[in-house]
């Protein structure tokens, strides 16, 4: 592991056996604690990290998760949330000397009310378990990252989780209207009462998105929506890169804003062709998959307008989804994207950044070089609606020195993401995997600030350290405040 | 306005040295540009913190849906320059003047930010603060600093937009900002339901919204003086899908509201002023925005109206505007009692001096909410006694 984490603390861990017994007491029937078993928590979705935490508690109830927390606070041990695991930076990365704080047991939806268009669920719900408990009804979860048959609706609020369809209908920040959340000291605050507006200041808008870092969310209430009458599909081979780019433009340029829009290259096509055979087109260097969704009068109206674009723009050619079986078949390839790219190398790594759209094919092109001089090969699946590069690099672990070509490399297309105006992370988070290149991003006053947020709710810096933030200042450091001296140019501001 | 402790900087660097030196030497200050909100919140004698001088549109590109301006040019600038490329915000501002007597005109987007002012289109679009991407500002430390990116999608970091959005002036001096905006809808619809009660009416709003219809904006006007009682629903988009989905919703609620009359009605897509429905509160009685679940909506204005309140439902029951002649705090407490909570927007000195504009939260919240302001503004510096 390249990667630094903070130094474990040696008075913790000679207490261990003291601080399990402990926490046994609070959740009897919830302490993992045998090496064997802790093995089984030891990464997440970043599976080039590893790390068996000191022990895995899975408490059932808030007044449990308050009590763990408290303890952890009193006794200097830190903890690190997670719902299911499946986060691609490193976010539930366990640490040797803290608790694993999962919230598995809190699986159960609690309310749904379809008149105010919401449902109340546990953090350890999985995001597709939403929708099917609502769908019917005739509603869905709008959220969809492609992990959703497994991520937890926790771990969504965590990272701000995206999908396919956020271009349309938002992240999970735009979909949550309330939470309830346990600081580290124990305290159980809800911020957001399930209404359009906020009562005081936002706290909701940064506890989502917060990976783990402000507090322990332990109920969620979520927006659903009326499933759209109908959906179709798209799938539009270009000869070029370039050409495709261009097709996205112009769609957005003309008013119409697809559920989802999505670009994968030559290799990506290859890889999943081979992988699910649902006929994609082989002798082109992009496709793109556009989704249109509402009334089949709109479905009709503008899948013929985005032929017309997608064909102007040189396509070579275009299908339109005539039933709903053919719809998911498009789809088929983009969602085993992952895994069949997977199959071109023993390990894939998966990149996530996001840029202005017009600065695709000029990232693709220096990409490319990159991928010369690392020798290493890349394949790219695009949420191009809203420039979400997903570069998959191919390496294997086995051979030495791969897996820290594959990580500089990465690295070198984030900070390629940044120089053109994009930024590190589009959905899927810094967690470990990107801490270290906040700095391409934002400036020490920039993380100053956002440093400081984190000490209001959790001074002491207990919960999921060594995540996001490069660098660990201490709260009392950071509230030290540069008082200007007494000469100011500014003789009328009014004194008090 | 020319008062004669206004500062206006027309720098950032001016900006940090004007904030830093109040810091210093314990003064308050008072963000403003357009001044079309001065009227919310308690009198304050705090300086003036005049942002007019970060004005001016920074960086559109149309096919990237990112606009990028300093704070304080005004609303209709911004608006009238994505109108030109048949775009519009991607919330649905609008500006408060006209709701304390002035002429319309004044709002900037700075001010709209940071009041996260949604009209009726956030229903279904989302609020100001689900379309704030990025912003550059100085805190109450003094300091410049930077949050979010210029892209639409993003999680890098804390999700700092969400929390300068709706901040009032309490956080920092936001210099200038990103925001999203969409293709602007290319026709618009509305249908109206004549002489439902309050309950029928939020029933067949929540229909409404519970169907494909797509409905962009749902409002509720009771019986009084304009007339009898009027439930609308605005449907925008495509042509085709326009007039489906109208279709659609018509037969939908004809079964549902029984003898009332429906009627289909073209609507120009931009207008749906949201403040039509506080026009003709009286401007003397304390006005409250009240946010509710919207099943709560019906039960809230019949007690509401017991104190002899007006009220006007927008966001399908989820807002209650209410006037009242009373200087307690008793629309608030029926908010509470309903699960939601209450902002007094508008009301006579005495009362904005002895109730805090925005409810009180919790112990804990509260607690917490103020460690958040201290992390911004440890000194003070923008707490001004307003809210």
């Amino acid at each position: 592991m390249t990667l630094r984490m903070p130094e474990p603390d040696a008075s913790v861990l000679a207490r261990r056996e003291g601080i399990v017994a402990a926490l046994r007491r609070i959740v009897p029937e919830g302490v993992i604690a045998e090496a064997e078993l802790l093995r089984a928590y030891e990464s997440d979705g970043l599976t080039a990290y590893r790390q068996p935490p000191m022990v895995v508690v899975l408490p059932e109830t808030v007044d449990q998760v308050s009590a763990v927390l408290a303890y952890c606070l009193g006794e200097g041990v830190k903890v690190v949330p997670r719902g299911a695991g499946t986060s691609l930076s490193g976010g539930a990365l366990p640490l040797a000397d803290a608790v694993l704080l999962s919230m598995a047991k809190f699986n159960r939806v609690l309310a749904i009310d379809y008149a105010d268009r919401l449902a109340v669920v546990q953090p350890g719900v999985i995001n597709l378990a939403i929708t099917q408990a609502v769908e019917g009804a005739g509603f869905y979860y709008a959220p969809d990252p492609s992990s959703q048959i497994a991520c937890t609706i926790g771990g969504n609020v965590a990272e701000n989780s995206g999908g396919v369809h956020c271009l349309k209908y938002g992240l999970t920040t735009n979909n949550v209207l309330g939470v309830e959340l346990v600081l580290m000291d124990g305290s159980v605050v809800r911020v957001g009462d399930g209404t359009l507006e906020s009562a005081g200041l936002d706290l909701l808008g940064i506890v989502v998105g917060s990976e783990g870092l402000l507090g322990v969310v332990t109920e969620v209430t979520v927006r659903i929506l009326p499933r759209p009458e109908s959906a179709r599909a798209l799938l539009i081979g270009f000869p070029t890169v370039v050409g495709a780019g261009h097709c996205v433009a112009q769609v957005i340029a003309e008013g119409i804003i697809p559920a989802g829009m999505e670009m994968m290259d030559r290799p990506a096509i290859h890889a999943a062709e081979a992988f699910v055979q649902v006929g994609y087109p082989l002798d082109v260097e992009a496709l793109l998959i556009v989704e249109l969704d509402g009334p089949e009068a709109e479905c009709d109206a503008l899948s013929a307008e985005v032929e017309r674009i997608a064909l102007a723009n040189g396509a070579v050619n275009c299908r339109i989804s005539q039933d709903e079986g053919e719809r998911l078949a498009f789809w088929k390839g983009r969602k085993a994207a992952f895994p069949a790219v997977g199959r071109l190398a023993p390990d894939y790594y998966c990149m996530d950044g996001t840029i202005p759209r017009r600065r695709l094919p000029e990232v693709l092109e220096r990409m490319d070089v990159l991928s010369q001089q690392y020798g290493l090969g890349v394949a790219n699946v695009f949420h191009a609606g809203d420039g979400n590069l997903h570069p998959l690099i191919l390496y294997d672990a086995n051979q030495p020195g791969e897996l820290e070509r594959a990580e500089a490399f990465g690295n070198d297309i984030l900070r390629l993401c940044v120089e053109v105006g994009g930024v590190l992370t589009g959905e899927h988070g810094v967690g470990v995997e990107k801490r270290d290149l906040m700095s391409t991003m934002f400036d020490e006053v920039d993380l100053a600030h956002q440093q400081r947020l984190k000490c209001a709710f959790d001074p002491e810096l207990m919960l999921n350290p060594g995540k996001v933030f490069p660098q660990l200042h201490r709260c009392a450091e950071l509230g030290r405040v540069h008082v200007h001296g007494g000469e100011t140019r500014f003789p009328e501001l009014p004194r008090f | 306005m020319g008062s004669v402790n206004a500062m206006r900087p027309t720098s950032e660097g001016e900006l940090v040295e004007i904030i830093g030196a109040a810091g210093g030497a314990g003064a308050r200050l008072r963000i403003r540009s357009g001044g079309s909100k001065d009227g919310v919140g308690a009198a304050s004698s705090a300086g003036v913190l005049d942002m007019s001088g970060f004005s001016g549109i920074v960086d559109y590109d149309p096919s990237e849906l990112v606009l990028t301006a300093h704070a304080a040019t005004p609303l209709s600038d911004v608006m009238a320059a994505v109108a030109a490329e048949g775009q519009a915000l991607a919330f649905d501002p609008f500006d408060h003047a006209p709701l304390f007597g002035h002429a319309p005109g004044a709002a900037t987007l700075g001010g709209v930010i940071a009041g996260n002012v949604s009209g009726p289109r956030r229903l279904a679009r989302g609020a100001a603060r689900d379309h704030l991407l990025g912003f550059v500002a100085v805190s109450g430390r003094g300091e410049r600093f930077i949050g979010g990116g210029k892209v639409v999608k993003n999680v890098t970091g804390y999700d700092l937009p969400k929390l300068m959005a709706g901040s009032w002036g309490r956080l920092a001096a936001l210099t200038e900002l990103t925001v999203k905006v969409l293709p602007r809808p290319r026709t618009a619809a509305m249908l109206r339901i004549h002489g439902l009660d309050a309950a029928a009416a939020v029933a067949a709003m929540a229909q409404a919204m519970g169907s494909p219809a797509d409905v962009a904006a749902a409002r509720h006007v009771p019986e009084g003086k304009s007339g009898p009682a009027v439930t609308e629903l605005l449907i925008d988009g495509f042509p085709a899908s326009v007039s489906a989905r109208l279709g659609a919703l018509a037969d939908l609620l004809v079964g549902a509201v029984g003898s009332a009359r429906i009627e289909t009605i073209a609507a120009d897509a931009s207008a749906w002023p949201a403040l039509d429905l506080v026009r003709d509160m009286p401007s003397e009685h304390a006005l409250w925005k009240v946010s509710l679940r919207p099943s709560a909506a019906p039960g809230f204005v019949a007690q509401a109206e017991a104190l002899g309140a007006q009220w006007a439902m927008d966001w399908a029951g989820g807002l209650v505007w209410v006037a009242i002649d009373d200087t307690t705090t008793r629309v608030r407490d029926l908010a509470v009692m309903e699960g939601g909570h209450a902002a007094l927007m508008r009301a006579p000195d005495v009362l904005r001096a002895a109730v805090p504009a925005f409810q009180p939260a919790p112990t804990e919240v509260a607690a917490l909410e103020e460690r958040v302001r201290r992390a911004f503004d440890p000194l003070g510096v923008f707490e001004t006694g307003r809210f």
